[in-house]
């Protein structure tokens, strides 16, 4: 076993240095699945989306529920490490790279499959050249790209001193960390401009990323139909978001854990601390499900009711309370259980089924209430093919391939943050909490 | 100003489906195979719609209605397309730009009435069937959206017409092919804001109404019902 030594950085940088075998076998799996996507979609572009699986009532299927499920996990991120950077949470500092990472590249699958789902996707454009701002559509690739935007500065300034460590490590790769060191050498005047800039950058990123999942939810509760057209859909969808973001920053976590051997920087703290901030959002999940529920059955109006019942005890009733499971009960399990939630695989476990489960909660309010039309139809139900799967498949692949990528060419934990927690933050904290108690004598 | 609108008398109607068959020929609408059949993919700008009877005490039995594109006052359609191709005329038909559509299908889902179709595949005629498509109307491409028109290009013409006689036009001047076709004369269409109209005084009458009225959509497609059976439409 190799020794360890806190103060020395090269166990963060060891990725950029070496890459095994066992990355290239990992990614070269995730390339195959993304290639086969890549010929799923030509299939589809060659014959038309008449090779998905849906049909006249259920005009949205699989690709609009992976665009509302990849752009909740992109709440991971960027929100997530906002509101700990101006809480002054100081266990953020080693996760708070590898959750900004995981908003920016998501968004771009997230926008993808928009892309796929078109029916001309040589014609996106037009939603600028025409774009009609009555539609939320255009309100969510307007805030999607400000999102983007945003998230991509917000990952990038506090990459700038670590960029600098590179520069000056690997000289090999100069013509890259050079430009984007942007002339870092660690003054004074550059610390004082960067932590102001990431200060700001962090308070403009909340309302942002509040507002792209509730346009998201407005995309469906802007119209008239049964169970879309809801007032709750904002907060819910913000709320869920939110929740399988942090689901999915804990499963990061543990990967990059064990593939680098981090359990020094990412430590049962950080899975604890996170897995509450999960199980709140559990619990919050729940009430909103619940409220949402309750208020459409007590209203009982028949268009709505038959939505409803399709979920609670129709043909999709076996997807909903798998939701419901996996969204409450096993979470709320785990994670209020001090005994699971402190220990790594009990918080990876409750991650791993709250992604299901919100997957499946992006499909139960997609699908259902397209198959209930309000006037009579009949159509069979709304299966997806194999093209569909595949581009699922393909993208997540495709994401998780890009973060790998990432990881080789820039520490996905920040060793300048880290650093400056040793340093200065420990002092600092001590100075805050003696700040909150009586001082001094009175004579 | 015309606005134009179409008049249903259910108690004429006999579901005969000659409406359906005459909009299919005169608008092109490509004809579906079985697999886009049984897929519930095929298109048709006019379809009945079975509304079952007697789950009120009423006698048991399927009450077919023909159900077409509302050409809404307030179309929901309109108010989500990204890119303006859905739009509504100064007459009041509610149009398909289908160069500019781009497929999202968010018109489709936002339609209450679910009349809007999409063009899951190329559009295909057998013989002799190519050789018969109407020169007035546009094939639509793969991917892009369509929905009745009101049959815009028969318009169109009576609207040349009107200008070559030089006098505006007016109700009577056209009809959709549907109306045209029905044997039991259940459909009439016309100009809604002639008070002299004839759809314009069915549509005033103690048997009209509206489909899904409570939305706010102000359909111009108008029912006319004796009530009991068509009470519960």
């Amino acid at each position: 076993m190799e020794t360890f030594d806190a103060h020395d950085d090269s166990r963060l940088l060891s990725p950029i240095a070496t890459t095994g075998r066992r990355f290239y076998l990992f990614t070269g799996t995730l390339l195959a699945i993304g290639l086969w996507g890549a010929f799923a979609w030509w299939t589809q572009l060659r014959r038309g989306l008449s090779v998905t699986g849906l049909n006249i009532p259920v005009f949205w299927g699989l690709y609009i529920t992976n665009f509302v499920f990849f752009i909740g996990i992109s709440h991971a991120g960027t929100l997530i490490s906002a509101i700990l950077r101006l809480a002054h949470a100081e266990w953020r500092r080693s996760i708070t790279r590898a959750a900004e990472v995981i908003t920016v590249l998501v968004l771009f699958f997230g926008m993808g499959c928009v892309i796929l789902d078109l029916g001309r996707p040589d014609r996106v454009l037009n939603v600028i050249r025409f774009g009609n701002f009555t539609s939320p559509l255009l309100w969510d690739v307007t805030s999607v790209a400000t999102y983007l935007t945003a998230s991509t500065i917000y990952l990038f300034l506090p990459l700038i001193p670590d960029i600098a460590i590179l520069r000056d490590r690997f000289p090999s790769r100069r013509w890259l960390y050079r430009p984007l060191a942007l002339g870092w050498t660690g003054t004074p005047r550059q610390r004082h401009l960067l932590e102001r800039a990431i200060a700001v950058m962090a308070v403009i990123v909340i309302p942002i990323a509040v507002s792209v999942h509730t346009v998201v939810s407005w995309v469906f509760a802007m119209t008239v139909q049964p169970m879309w057209h809801s007032t709750i859909f904002g907060p819910y969808f913000v709320v869920g978001a939110i929740f399988s973001g942090i689901a999915a920053i804990i499963i990061a976590m543990a990967i990059i854990r064990k593939a680098y051997h981090l359990e020094q920087y990412l430590k049962p703290i950080h899975f604890n601390n996170l897995g509450l901030l999960l199980l709140v959002m559990s619990l919050l999940w729940f009430y909103f499900t619940f409220a949402e529920f309750l208020t459409t059955y007590y209203g009982g109006e028949p268009m709505h009711m038959v939505v409803f019942l399709s979920k609670t005890e129709g043909k999709f009733s076996p997807l909903f309370w798998t939701m419901v499971v996996s969204c409450f009960v096993i979470p709320f399990a785990l994670l209020a259980n001090g005994r699971t939630r402190t220990r790594i695989w009990g918080t990876v476990v409750a991650s791993i089924f709250v992604e299901i489960g919100m997957w499946l909660e992006r499909f139960l309010i997609v699908v259902p209430s397209l198959s209930y039309p309000r006037l009579p139809l009949t159509a069979p139900s709304y299966v997806p093919s194999w093209v569909e799967w595949s581009l699922f498949a393909a993208f997540v692949s495709m994401f998780i391939l890009l973060y790998a990528v990432f990881t080789k060419f820039f520490p996905i934990v920040s060793i300048w943050e880290v650093r400056e927690g040793r340093e200065h933050s420990v002092s600092e904290v001590t100075e805050r909490v003696l700040s909150y108690l009586p001082e001094g004598r009175d004579e | 100003m015309t606005r134009w609108g179409m008049v249903i008398d259910l108690d004429r109607c006999t579901a005969c489906q000659a409406c359906v068959v005459a909009c299919q020929t005169e608008n092109n609408v490509p004809p579906a195979d079985e697999h886009d059949s049984a897929r519930g993919r095929g298109i048709s700008w006019i379809r009945l719609a079975p509304f079952r009877e007697g789950e009120h005490g009423t006698r048991p039995g399927l009450h077919l209605v023909p159900i077409l594109c509302m050409h809404c006052e307030r179309p929901p359609c309109m108010k989500v397309c990204p890119t303006r191709a859905t739009q509504i005329g100064g007459e009041g038909i509610v149009a398909q730009v289908y160069a500019r559509c781009i497929g999202c299908r968010y018109c489709t889902t936002a339609c209450p009435y679910t009349v809007r179709r999409f063009n899951w595949k190329k559009a295909e005629w057998v013989q002799p069937m190519q050789d018969g498509l109407s020169p007035d109307v546009s094939v639509r491409p793969r991917g892009v959206v369509e929905k009745c028109s009101f049959c815009h290009h028969r318009l169109q013409r009576a609207r040349d017409k009107a200008v070559m006689e030089g006098r505006p036009l007016r109700d009577g001047d056209y009809q959709p092919a549907c109306v045209e076709s029905c044997p039991a004369e259940a459909m009439s269409f016309g100009d809604l804001d002639d008070p002299r109209s004839m759809v314009a005084r069915l549509a005033a009458g103690p048997r009209a109404f509206r489909l899904l009225e409570e939305l706010g959509t102000k359909p111009k497609v108008i029912y006319l019902s004796k009530g009991e059976s068509g009470g519960d439409v």
